[in-house]
């Protein structure tokens, strides 16, 4: 079960997550599990591989968005590197990248199950 | 355009949060829903399309930029491009700088940066922003009253909406405020000292009421309005403008209309109108300068509506009827019947019996007097010539003239019409003139009435002493009889007996070689005492209350025997 315990020690900054839900833990941890499922996550696995940047930054920049408001930091770092890459359209292996974002998105997820 | 009056909706202003991440649209619902009734869009299309459905009640909009269908920037352009769109404040959502610059340019009131700072910027910066379009709407319309520096009255009103809009659970007291007979300050000491009355009482008022509780303007001339949170008493001000004032050549006396503890479902116009109505009521009351508002006065007006709606069916099916009041001839040892007073009574199929103090001074007011009148003239004039027909006998019957009806000049033939048409003469009707109404456009007025008495009719003065005639104008004027006010015969008997006034009218009419008759007398000691006095004939419920002309029969058979 989602704990703020857990979250904090993932390295998530909790605080500033739960402030912007009005402090309202169960109302963070539902939008939490909502953000494990986004779209944009398989978005922008499909149009890095599809060499899509444009398509590839939009769903970047989405997550981002969302993981910064949630102040999901471990998912959101890494989410932050490739936004900003693929703004500049930058020719280069993602796959790292992707990756790691795959990586801390699993962990995230485990901490829910 | 003017949208601030619908901004509200159902106690909250309504704002759209237009984002295509569904977790950032349920972060700000949640932020925001307690004070906002928060729309959502989750792309661009949808977004303009909600913005056009709801413009008239749209307070904000919250816009990602980055959007799918149709983007942020692009739709910002599109609403700043359509005139009745562009009012409604947007407020961008982005976490790039190069998009911030780029949304103020296109017209965005302000942004807000991702992730989104704490939830009191947000609120604050989204209040700061409705808060600048609305007063900048305001601003737009005229603003200042140029004499008094007071807000205008359009921008009055709306500020007084606004006032209600941040402060929707404060109780609110309308007010309408009149100098006393200012006009007649005008007269006297000219307009350039009216108008220093007038600042000196804004300034007074700007004192009395602050600014963060209360807005005033100036309506018109001399009316001002305050819109105030209540008080229990206003009494004090009316005081506190007197002494501001006390340096002026003359006394001024504001009269304040209440209407306290507005019902904010009625606009603001029926507000300050009922306040209005509160105001009217003591417009020539010299002691009472505070004036509350109640729910019976609208029913007043409205029974009064109603009364003069009803007028000319009320004509047309003979629901007026004429009644018979006599008068009797007391200088003998008996009292002689003389003659009758003829006194209208409406018989209503569903409200009754009503009484003339009701209507009478409303019909005076639209002008329907005039064929009320008429009417009561010619039904007294046929049941004269009816009781003459049938009993063989009959007395003058004295019918009431309105001021207006004076001016008329007609009425000369419109009498000579009915007396012929009814078989009856000049010396059958006697005219009740009110001496009021004597008293302004005496000349026009005492030239009708020579016309009358020229023609044969008999003249009263009717409600003599409630008037202002000076001493100087009666010796000249043309009249039969002087019928003495009620009040003279109330106020001699029910207060220390004091019959001296009575005394002294008695005195003129003698002067004027005219008998005196007086109405309202009610008992045997009004009757011996006005009788003592030389007073010759008498009208009152002592003798007879006013009774339909089959009931007045009684009287002309036992004058007869």
């Amino acid at each position: 079960m989602l704990t703020v315990d857990a979250l904090k020690q993932f390295g998530c900054d909790t605080d500033d997550g739960l402030t912007r839900c009005m402090g309202n833990e169960a109302f963070y941890f539902k939008l939490i599990g909502k953000v494990i499922d986004d779209k944009n996550f398989q978005a922008l696995e499909d149009a890095v591989a599809a060499k899509d940047l444009d398509a590839a930054f939009d769903a970047a920049h989405s997550l981002k968005g969302v993981l910064g408001n949630l102040a999901l930091t471990p998912v959101y770092e890494p989410v932050y590197e490739i936004t900003e890459l693929l703004r500049e359209r930058k020719d280069i292996d993602y796959s790292e990248y992707l990756k790691t974002i795959s990586e801390k998105r699993s962990e995230l997820s485990a901490l829910i199950k | 355009m003017n949208r601030s009056t619908d901004l509200y909706v159902d106690g909250k202003r309504r704002i759209l949060v237009a984002d295509d991440e569904m977790i950032n649209r349920e972060l700000l619902n949640n932020i925001l829903c307690d004070e906002y009734d928060v729309l959502m869009a989750e792309d661009g299309e949808m977004a303009y399309e909600v913005i056009r459905q709801n413009r008239n009640t749209l307070s904000l909009i919250l816009l990602d930029l980055m959007m799918p269908k149709l983007n942020g920037l692009d739709l910002l352009s599109r609403l700043k491009e359509t005139p009745d769109l562009k009012g409604i404040p947007v407020i961008v959502l982005t976490s790039d700088q190069a998009s911030e610059v780029e949304s103020l340019v296109r017209g965005a009131a302000d942004f807000i940066p991702k992730p989104y700072p704490q939830p009191d910027v947000i609120r604050a910066r989204i209040s700061r922003s409705i808060e600048l379009a609305e007063d900048r709407q305001i601003i737009s319309a005229t603003e200042r009253d140029e004499l008094t520096g007071l807000y205008s009255y359009e921008y009055f009103s709306r500020y007084a909406e606004q006032f209600d809009k941040y402060h929707p659970n404060t109780d609110m007291d309308a007010l309408c405020l009149d100098v006393n007979h200012f006009h007649i300050v005008n007269e006297r000491f000219g307009m350039a000292k009216g108008d220093e009355i007038l600042r000196m009482i804004a300034g007074c008022l700007t004192t009395v009421f602050s600014s963060s509780d209360s807005v005033i303007c100036r309506k018109t001339a001399d009316t001002f309005l305050v819109y105030c949170t209540h008080r229990d008493d206003y009494t004090s001000i009316t005081d506190k403008i007197s002494e501001a004032c006390c340096d002026m050549p003359t006394s001024i006396k504001l009269r304040i209309g209440v209407y306290a503890s507005c019902d904010k479902k009625l606009d603001v116009r029926a507000r300050f109108d009922r306040a209005k109505i509160a105001s009217d009521l003591i417009r020539n009351n010299y002691s009472v300068f505070v004036s509350t508002f109640d729910e019976t006065l609208i029913e007043h007006e409205l029974f009064a509506e109603q009364l003069v709606d009803e007028f000319a069916k009320a004509l047309a099916e003979k629901q007026f009827k004429v009644f018979f009041q006599p008068k009797f001839n007391i200088s003998g040892d008996k009292p002689v019947l003389s003659s009758a007073e003829a006194l209208v009574r409406w018989f209503h199929p569903t409200l009754g019996m009503i009484s003339p103090g009701k209507f009478i001074p409303l019909f005076e007011e639209d002008g329907l007097i005039a064929q009320l009148d008429e009417y009561i003239w010619r039904c007294s004039a046929e049941t004269i010539a009816d009781w003459r027909k049938r009993l063989g006998v009959s007395v003058p019957v004295s019918v009431n003239l309105s001021r207006a009806e004076m001016y008329d000049p007609a009425l000369v033939d419109t009498f000579e019409k009915i007396t012929s048409e009814t078989g009856t003469t000049a010396k059958d009707i006697y005219l009740e003139i009110t001496e009021s109404a004597y008293v302004r456009d005496a000349d026009q007025i005492v030239d009708r009435v020579k016309e009358l008495r020229d023609h044969g009719f008999f003249i009263e003065m009717d409600d003599f002493g409630s008037g202002y005639s000076s001493l100087n104008m009666i010796s000249e004027l043309p009249i039969d009889a002087l019928k003495l006010d009620m009040m003279f015969i109330r106020n001699a008997f029910d207060k220390q007996n004091d019959t001296r006034m009575i005394s002294i009218v008695i005195d003129i009419a003698d002067y004027l070689g005219v008998p005196v008759i007086a109405e309202g007398v009610e008992t045997e000691e009004q009757y011996i005492a006005l009788k003592k006095l030389g007073c010759t004939i008498i009208q009152g419920y002592y003798f007879s209350k006013p009774v339909p002309a089959k009931e007045f029969e009684k009287f002309l058979v036992e004058n007869n025997t």
